[in-house]
């Protein structure tokens, strides 16, 4: 076995080139790229997109997508808001309100996919849509307010990251484990790689994909509960506004995961996330116009993912392999 | 003992599905895919409406409908284009705005500027088609990622270049390809001339699936390996897939200057309506099924559902909801119907083979693989 770079390992070399372009970028700016502000604001950007990138991942692994996270980012610091109303004392049910109305349209996404065979793209986008109706007949504006208490959950910082970032690099840590050592982890690859051939082991199909779409939608309840702690009040456009559906997506595509399904993990996607935080990060600094930002953007996505993408196809075993030797004896024999 | 060769020997073959029994019959059949269900379920919006809102059904309102509707209805010819071929083309709307854009700011109020301008124009749609489909089939990323990008850049910017805001004005002369249409016509009053060029593009649509281009667009998003073992070279197919798909947009931009005026946020989200259109059409995500005449039918029947939501009072909010409950019933539906309408055929060419006493293994003499 000849020791090749693994993809993962290719976007972590894009990520380590991006910080050091941007290092040397921001320093002809005349500013530090190290400096304890300048990280600390690189790993908040890191925070919000790796929740949901996280939920992405698990999803798109399945073999699905999901379209309808902006919306739920945004129903669920709308919830969240109103339910802790500025109080103290209601901030639990207010996070177990939110995060329940997310895992009730996360079944939904996960069932119209499973059982009535609509693909992702198309339940999750009328999933978004539905509840992007529900938002725009109900909520005119924003509405409900932070306690002090749960604020401080987006302020606090230990050292130079922000606590925000260490809750979603655990719940990175979470997922891994359960992609690694679960059975519903490995579940979710082999449906992922092929739903038939998962089937006739003796899979129930259904399962996994319900349950990653549950788990995207709560992660995606998360990150909009994160929001409403930085932001103090719940907004219906905060949601569509950061382009969360396919953003997330590029970054899950970027880290090395196959939009297909079945081939992928968790740290590459985080790696992901991180090349759009540097990029974000260098690109304010250096002040670029925040229009040619996505044109920046657009380029640097395509072109990093056209690297690796060939390298995965070349490395790909040959559909017919050779006869094996003990297959040309028995032939010989006969 | 069966032998595999047999039913070619036979002399002629039963017909195929599509040709069996009386054209009444045939129709029937057809609109009980989910190809055909979309004219029915056109049909039944025209009619829901003309019940809700009499004044919708005298034919002069009805044609005026049907213009407004040819843009989105040519885009999603154009998008069926690529999905048919399993791909996925999100920069359509980008490419809406930069023609609008670009339409507006480089016509200006000089007649004798439009040939020159529309030419360059259909020439930036087919560069931004070709870079889709080279990137997509020849660096293999996936043309969700690609357009996604192209959709980034694009619209990133056309939005630097104006400071997102509206500018330009095209001269009227222009504007009237998309307002205009043939006057004084008896019966319907105006044909307008978005309508004959939704028709014109429709039958050149129509011919193209057709010809052997259409048919191997749909062999390879069914299968892309048997295409292209069968000898069709996949990246030029696709790539072309993605032209027409840009091309597409561009007409549609061309159309939309005339009554959405020159503004960046024209075209915004068409990608999605274009897609939700052809899925509403039958086609299937992912290639390979549908037909391109119900991509613009389902263009039609989703605008439909607006007047009707509209003249039933519901509240304007409330239009996402219902258009997502819509697409997801839809696409339930039309998934079950495609599978159902499977099974039959399946086993009908895949008879089990019968167990032979011969059973050793020696290897078929019409397979390659050795596998029995």
């Amino acid at each position: 076995m000849n020791r090749r770079l693994t993809s993962t390992g290719i976007v972590y070399a894009v990520l380590l080139l991006s910080l050091v372009v941007g290092a040397v970028l921001t320093a002809t700016a005349g500013r530090n790229f190290f400096s304890t502000g300048n990280i600390s604001a690189i790993l908040t950007a890191t925070s919000i997109l790796g929740f949901i990138a996280i939920g992405q991942t698990l999803v798109i692994l399945v073999g699905s997508l999901d379209l309808s996270v902006p919306y739920v980012v945004s129903l669920t610091s709308l919830v969240g808001g109103t339910v802790m109303g500025g109080q103290s004392g209601n901030i639990v049910a207010g996070l177990l309100a939110a995060l329940a109305v997310a895992a009730v349209i996360g079944i939904a996404n996960g069932l119209v996919v499973s059982l009535l065979h609509v693909h992702g793209f198309i339940a999750t986008l009328g999933m978004g849509l539905v509840v992007s109706g529900y938002l725009a007949t109900n909520y005119q504006g924003s509405a409900g307010s932070a306690p002090r208490d749960f604020r401080l959950i987006g302020a606090t910082q230990i050292g130079p990251v922000p606590l925000s970032t260490l809750i979603m690099l655990g719940t990175a840590g979470a997922a891994i484990l359960l992609l690694r050592r679960t059975r519903l982890g490995h579940h979710l690859y082999a449906v992922g790689g092929n739903t038939d051939v998962a089937r006739m082991s003796g899979l129930r199909t259904s399962v996994p994909v319900v349950a990653a779409h549950v788990l995207c939608s709560v992660l995606a309840g998360l990150a909009g509960l994160l929001l409403l702690a930085r932001l103090s009040v719940g907004s219906p456009t905060i949601g569509s506004q950061g382009g969360y559906d396919l953003m997330s997506i590029a970054a899950v595509v970027l880290g090395g995961t196959l939009l297909a399904g079945g081939k992928g993990n968790i740290l590459g996607t985080l790696a992901g996330v991180g090349i759009f935080a540097v990029m974000d990060n260098v690109m304010s600094v250096m002040s670029v116009n925040p229009f040619l930002k996505d044109v920046i953007r657009g380029l640097v996505i395509v072109v990093a993912v056209a690297v690796y993408a060939r390298r995965e196809l070349e490395r790909r075993p040959a559909r017919f392999e050779r006869p094996s030797t003990l297959q040309a004896a028995l032939e010989e024999a006969k | 003992m069966r032998n595999p060769t047999a039913p070619l020997q036979t002399g002629r073959r039963a017909p195929l599905p599509e040709r069996q029994g009386s054209a009444a019959a045939r129709v029937g059949a057809g609109a009980a895919t989910p190809g055909g269900a979309v004219f029915v379920l056109v049909a039944v919006l025209v009619v829901a409406i003309i019940v809700a809102n009499p004044n919708f059904g005298d034919p002069g309102a009805l044609i005026r409908f049907a213009g407004r509707t040819a843009p989105i209805a040519i885009a999603a010819m154009g998008q069926y284009f690529v999905i048919v071929s399993g791909e996925f083309d999100l920069s359509m709307g980008a490419v809406v705005t930069t023609q609008v854009v670009m339409a507006g700011n480089l016509i200006g109020q000089d007649e004798s500027r439009i040939a020159p301008v529309m030419a360059l124009m259909l020439l930036v749609g087919t560069a931004i088609g070709v870079v889709n489909g080279l990137v997509t089939t020849l660096l293999k990323v996936p043309s969700f990622i690609v357009t996604l990008g192209m959709m980034l850049a694009l619209s990133g910017l056309v939005r630097y270049l104006t400071g997102g805001a509206a500018t330009g004005n095209p001269v009227d002369a222009f504007r009237q390809i998309g307002r205009g249409g043939i006057e004084d016509v008896p019966v319907v009053d105006i044909i307008p001339y978005p309508l004959i060029i939704l028709t014109v593009l429709a039958v050149l649509a129509v011919l193209l699936m057709r010809r052997p281009y259409g048919r191997s667009l749909i062999a390879a998003g069914d299968n892309p390996e048997a295409a292209h073992l069968s000898g069709v070279s996949l990246w030029w197919l696709k790539t072309r897939a993605f032209v027409l798909s840009s091309l597409a947009a561009t007409i549609a931009g061309i159309i939309l200057v005339g009554y959405a005026g020159v503004h960046p946020s024209v075209g915004q989200g068409y990608e999605f309506t274009a897609i939700t259109a052809v899925v509403l059409g039958g086609v299937l995500l992912g290639g390979g099924r549908g037909w391109v005449l119900s991509a613009a039918a389902g263009a039609f029947s989703l605008e439909l559902l607006f007047v009707l939501l509209t003249s039933l009072g519901v509240p304007s909010t409330w239009r996402d909801t219902v258009q997502g409950l819509i697409i997801i019933v839809a696409v339930a539906a039309a998934s079950r119907a495609w599978q159902v309408g499977r099974r039959p055929r399946r086993t009908a060419q895949a008879p089990h083979p019968e167990p032979t006493a011969s059973s050793t293994p020696t290897p078929d003499p019409g397979t390659t693989t050795g596998e029995k």
